[in-house]
């Protein structure tokens, strides 16, 4: 599904943000990208929406390489992907509704499937009822699980989370990461980007850790696709 | 992406636009105000220039022509040479005048009759009056029939009252000009208004546009309602224009009347013909739908998402 090879970036003002970092992950699989702040996570992450392109290597993301993807081609590519932000990114003029609902719009799905999704995905994370509200109305959590019901909206195979529980308190952080796991559990790729090695640990999935934009223990290719330790 | 679906997209593209406009009514006035008023005045100038060339219009093309005949030329044979005038192609009318009837004219008109009466003989020539074709009023033509007139070795001379008619003509010419220039410098004032406006808008909305981006929004996705915005402005404007020339022409439509009567005239101010009304709206429509184009097609590929 994803496949960084030697993979480096160094921005204008000569930071390196990542120094061949090489790694492959399977269709199906939920990794776990860590590592301290500023260790390059969500350049990782900004590489695979194709937020960045790398400065060096190859980034592959469901076949199609990164650096060679025309403009024109970027959005359906952005399609494919859902992302989850730690500040959610919400249009914060926007009711819960038209926030989930963006994705499909974009795509133009017909209104009446977009109602039946819109209210499917609210349901998938708790939030039926709430469409009319807007952003600053709802609680973090729930503004969190806004942006991940629009981050699963037009099911994509592929799903990324940087930070998603950076604000919330532990017994939410678990709901939303038990969340994610029920995406993978139909298929979905998930990586989600997070400092909390107590998350991690209770999920026991596999864990791609990086350290100063590279990846360390050279563990990232050795583990099975099939997480044994489910 | 089926039809019904675009058009739907199209749609809600539209009313979104509508919205946003409607939600800040102050702002959205004063730019169709300064869009309106941009418009109004080359269609103002339009009118006058149509009015001032329909008002004028009985005596504009009336380019006369006086051809004198010597004095001993007899009536028979300036008839004889009248119908040899009116074969030619530039000739709308010729009217003979007889001396005699001149003189008769002359007599009653001028205040001098007793002082004629001491003439033993009628001192004048006969005359032709001789109108030109409205298509043969141009200085060649004239000169050419000039020309013919000349020719003929019974005409004494012949007199062009055109001057006064070649010089009127010429200040409308100059008025088209002036037309052309303020309709295209105001044309880019308007663009450029849009323009701006666009480019607030779109600095306004810009997390919007990097969230939808990164949600797979292309941009002809992201620039729809800023078009549709613009040709908003660019409409709305040009409406707004029609409005205020309808009402300079309400206004001013007795007094001209009233004018024109003093003058024995009946001439009717007029408004802008439905073609004019068509110009104009569908020049604003296009100018507003332009002025979004270059603005979003300027700002909105610098507007990338970041995470």
């Amino acid at each position: 599904m994803i496949s960084f090879d030697r993979v480096s970036k160094r921005y204008p003002n000569g930071r390196e943000a990542l120094s061949n970092v090489t790694f492959n992950i399977n269709t199906g699989e939920m990794v776990f990208l860590t590592g301290r702040s500023g260790a390059g996570k969500s350049t990782v992450l900004k590489h695979i929406a194709l937020l960045e392109r790398p400065s060096r290597g190859t980034v592959l993301v469901n076949g199609k390489n990164t650096s060679t993807l025309k403009a024109r081609h970027i959005p359906a590519f952005r399609r494919g992907i859902g992302v989850v932000f730690q500040d959610h990114k919400l249009l914060a003029d926007r009711p819960v509704y038209d926030n989930v609902a963006l994705p499909l719009i974009v795509a133009a799905t017909p209104l009446k499937e977009v109602d039946k999704r819109v209210r499917a995905a609210l349901d998938q994370v708790g939030l039926l009822g709430k469409e009319r509200m807007l952003p600053y109305e709802l609680s973090v959590g729930e503004q969190q699980r806004v942006g991940i019901a629009r981050a699963v909206i037009s099911k994509p195979p592929l799903l990324i989370a940087d930070e998603p529980t950076g604000n919330l308190d532990p017994d939410l952080a678990l709901e939303v990461m038990r969340l994610f796991r029920r995406f993978q559990d139909v298929g979905v790729t998930v990586i989600v980007a997070t400092h909390d090695l107590h998350i991690v640990r209770e999920f026991g999935q596999r864990e791609i850790v990086l350290d100063n934009g590279q990846v360390q223990g050279g563990a990232a290719d050795s583990l099975p696709s099939v997480m044994a330790t489910r | 992406m089926s039809l019904s679906v675009a058009s739907a997209r199209h749609t809600q593209a539209l009313l979104g636009s509508i919205g946003r406009l409607s939600r800040n009514m102050f702002a959205t006035t004063l730019t169709l105000l300064v869009i309106g008023l941009a418009l109004a005045l080359p269609m103002a100038l339009r009118l006058f220039v149509v009015n001032a060339q329909t008002a004028t219009g009985d005596f504009a093309d009336a380019v006369d022509m006086s051809v004198y005949f010597k004095t001993d030329v007899p009536l028979a044979k300036a008839q004889q040479l009248a119908a040899d005038a009116r074969q030619r192609a530039e000739v709308a009318e010729v009217t003979v005048i007889p001396a005699d009837k001149a003189l008769e004219e002359f007599r009653t008109y001028s205040g001098f009759g007793t002082a004629l009466e001491a003439l033993k003989d009628n001192p004048l020539p006969h005359v032709l009056h001789v109108r030109p074709k409205a298509e043969s009023t141009s200085p060649a033509a004239l000169e050419t029939l000039h020309r013919y007139f000349t020719a003929w070795p019974e005409v004494d001379i012949v007199q062009v009252d055109s001057e006064w008619v070649m010089r009127f003509n010429a200040i409308l010419e100059v008025l088209r000009r002036l037309l052309v220039i303020v309709a295209v410098l105001l044309g880019a004032g308007v663009l450029a208004v849009i323009g701006n406006t666009i480019r607030l808008e779109i600095l306004n909305r810009r997390a919007e546009i990097e969230v939808t981006k990164l949600v797979g929004g292309s941009n002809s996705f992201v620039r729809r309602p800023f078009l549709y915005t613009g040709v908003l402005y660019g409409l709305g404007g040009a409406v707004l224009a029609w409005l205020i020339v309808e009402a300079a022409v309400a206004v001013l439509s007795q007094p001209v009347a009233n004018l024109a009567q003093l003058y024995g005239s009946t001439f009717v101010l007029q408004g802008p013909s439905d073609a004019d009304i068509g110009l104009l709206l569908a020049a604003g429509t296009v100018l507003g739908w332009l002025g979004a184009w270059i603005s979003a097609a300027r700002h909105l590929h610098s507007i990338e998402p970041r995470a």
